[in-house]
């Protein structure tokens, strides 16, 4: 009984309490939380068609009010809705990215450090080639390329991102693989896919987590810089890229039409970030 | 050491020639015909047609990269779909402007990255040290177009202190470099702060400290030097980044560079200038990534046995 009490307690529970212990990492996450619940509900608030993309002529340009909490815009769409629904669309963009990058970079990474050898040097080696591109500078190459509109973004996204994830899984698998856990797995036969999505992969997930979470804020970065571009997303889709580079023109004047957006990607980015720097002290052992 | 070198520029070789087929296949799978890019939507079809066989469009990919490939090994990086000038002469009028351009950025940003990071870890937990790492999330966070804007509105239009577009002098490059440089300053000096708080405790300075060296020299002599590896690897890592960003400050300033020339390139469908664009780029940072791993064992001789 007295042995029970001092169990030592998960390692899940004990990352989690070091987390939560850290404050700036803390309101990272509730500003993520915050923005994750507003992609997510926007639709209930504001119709797409009546609200956020149907032009209003006669409201154009009105300075923030009380009727119009951050102003209007120079076709007369509120923008504090547009700047919800921005949340939306940078939220299901950069996540979807992130995921198809961590699925794809995850595998190849996995099979090629686990298996060594010639797999791994042809993934590798196949790699190189997307690593040697800068990540930002080839997506916009290939959103360029493929044309502006969301499932192009996307593509474009994840495929920069691949090289990342599949570098940072396969240093990860090489370090655990021939640890004496996993050569106990091996002699008591279980089988290859087993042990990697078992032992390999869940031992290794510590860079993982804190990669993603850092990879989610520059993507949201690259989404706005494409769409400032005109590459990323095509208006009249609320982006903040798309929102900050059209107020551009009005910007003597009518600042809060750049303002909001900016602000709107920098709190984001900000959150990530604060996140990602607490989860990676959270998971780091040596600092315990 | 040499040998190392050699090895890796030679494997260069082959990691070029797959990065030009890749975006040679991204570019000619994507939709939208050269050809009608170039003449215009006015164009006959006739036109479009004797066009395509001019540019040897009607090949099959595989041919027209093999084309492409051996006026690569002669270095030739082929002409202009749309000016019919060499691409070489395009690009090579444009790199003094980007080379400035993110010179003045990583300049600026190591001058204020460095100091900032070892006196923020010197003065752990301080005013200065919350204030400076704050700088440093905004600078992160902050999002280069947003940020030029800015700068562009309020020191080149409203003050009148710097030109708001063209590349003719160095005053052109200030905006620019900052709007660029603000967020590698962020990354550089956070990473320097936490080498250097990490290096302060070793051992190895208090043995310093305790033979009675002045704090100063202790941390000039024997903390910055260690401290200062991986600052260098983030510096390099900036490089890739900047060029990137060069693409968005050339935008916002008016600037007549690589990063310009790349985004019309691609809208134009002039893939001998894309492919052009993109080999500067991949080879300027690869050989900055090489060098990055040698001033890596300059500095620190512990991985400089590893080499010899």
């Amino acid at each position: 009984m007295e042995a029970k009490k001092h169990k030592k307690k998960g390692p899940i529970v004990e990352v989690l309490q070091r987390l939560g212990r850290n404050k700036t990492a803390m309101v990272g996450l509730a500003i993520v939380i915050m923005l994750i619940v507003a992609a997510v509900t926007s639709p209930f608030f504001y119709d797409y068609d009546e609200v956020i993309i149907k032009q209003n002529i006669p409201e154009r340009l009105q300075h923030p009010s009380k009727t119009y909490i951050f102003g209007t815009d120079d076709l007369g769409r509120q923008i504090f809705p547009r700047i919800i629904y921005g949340a939306r669309v940078s939220l299901s963009v950069g996540f979807s990215a992130v995921a198809i990058a961590f699925i794809v970079g995850g595998f190849l990474g996995a099979v090629g450090g686990y298996y060594g050898g010639v797999i791994d040097n042809v993934i590798m080696r196949f790699m190189d080639i997307f690593l040697a591109i800068p990540g930002t500078l080839f997506a916009i190459t290939i959103a360029a390329a493929l044309g502006s509109n969301i499932r192009n973004l996307i593509i474009a996204l994840a495929i920069s991102s691949v090289p990342g994830f599949a570098r940072i899984i396969r240093s990860s698998v090489i370090t655990v693989r021939d640890v004496e856990y996993i050569e106990a797995a091996r002699a008591i036969g279980a089988k290859d896919s087993r042990i990697v999505l078992n032992h390999v992969i869940p031992n290794a997930l510590a860079p993982v987590i804190v990669h993603t979470t850092l990879n989610v804020a520059s993507i949201i970065l690259t989404i706005a810089g494409l769409s400032f571009l005109g590459l990323g997303v095509a208006p009249p889709t609320p982006e903040w890229g798309a929102m900050l580079s059209a107020g551009r023109t009005y910007i003597v004047g009518h600042s809060y039409m750049t303002a909001f957006p900016g602000f709107a990607i920098m709190i984001t980015i900000l959150a990530l970030n604060l996140l990602g720097d607490g989860l990676r002290d959270a998971l780091d052992p040596r600092l315990k | 050491m040499w040998k190392y070198i050699l090895k890796r520029l030679l494997y260069l070789i082959p990691v070029l020639f797959g990065v030009t087929l890749l975006v040679y296949i991204i570019m000619s799978v994507a939709p939208g015909d050269p050809a009608k890019a170039i003449l215009g939507d006015q164009a006959t079809p006739e036109a479009i047609a004797q066009l395509r066989e001019e540019l040897g469009l009607d090949d099959p990919i595989i041919v027209q990269y093999l084309r492409y490939a051996k006026g690569l090994l002669k270095g030739d990086l082929g002409t202009s779909y749309k000016s019919k000038g060499p691409v070489i002469t395009e690009i090579a009028a444009r790199i003094p402007t980007t080379l400035k351009l993110t010179f003045s950025a990583i300049i600026i940003a190591v001058i204020v990255a460095i100091p900032l990071g070892v006196v923020a870890a010197i003065k752990q937990n301080t005013l200065f040290d919350g204030l400076s790492m704050f700088i440093a999330l905004l600078g992160i966070s902050m999002p280069i177009f947003w940020l030029g804007i800015l700068l562009l509105i309020q020191f080149a239009q409203k003050l009148g202190w710097f030109p708001s577009s063209g590349a003719e002098s160095w005053k052109s490059f200030v905006l620019p470099g900052i709007a660029l440089g603000f967020h590698s300053m962020a990354s550089i000096a956070r990473t320097t702060r936490s080498s250097m708080l990490e290096v302060i405790r070793q051992d190895y300075i208090r043995t310093a400290r305790s033979k009675g060296m002045p704090y100063n020299q202790v941390v000039t002599q024997h903390a910055l030097p260690n401290a200062l590896i991986p600052t260098i690897t983030v510096v390099g890592l900036q490089i890739g980044a900047l060029m990137a960003g060069s693409v968005l400050t050339e935008s916002v300033f008016s600037l007549p560079g690589i990063g310009r020339l790349i985004i019309f390139s691609i809208q134009g469908r002039d893939i001998p200038v894309v492919l052009g664009c993109i080999l500067v780029f991949t080879i300027v940072f690869s050989i900055v990534n090489l060098l990055v791993d040698l001033l890596y064992a300059y500095v620190d001789p512990r991985i400089k046995a590893q080499y010899s």
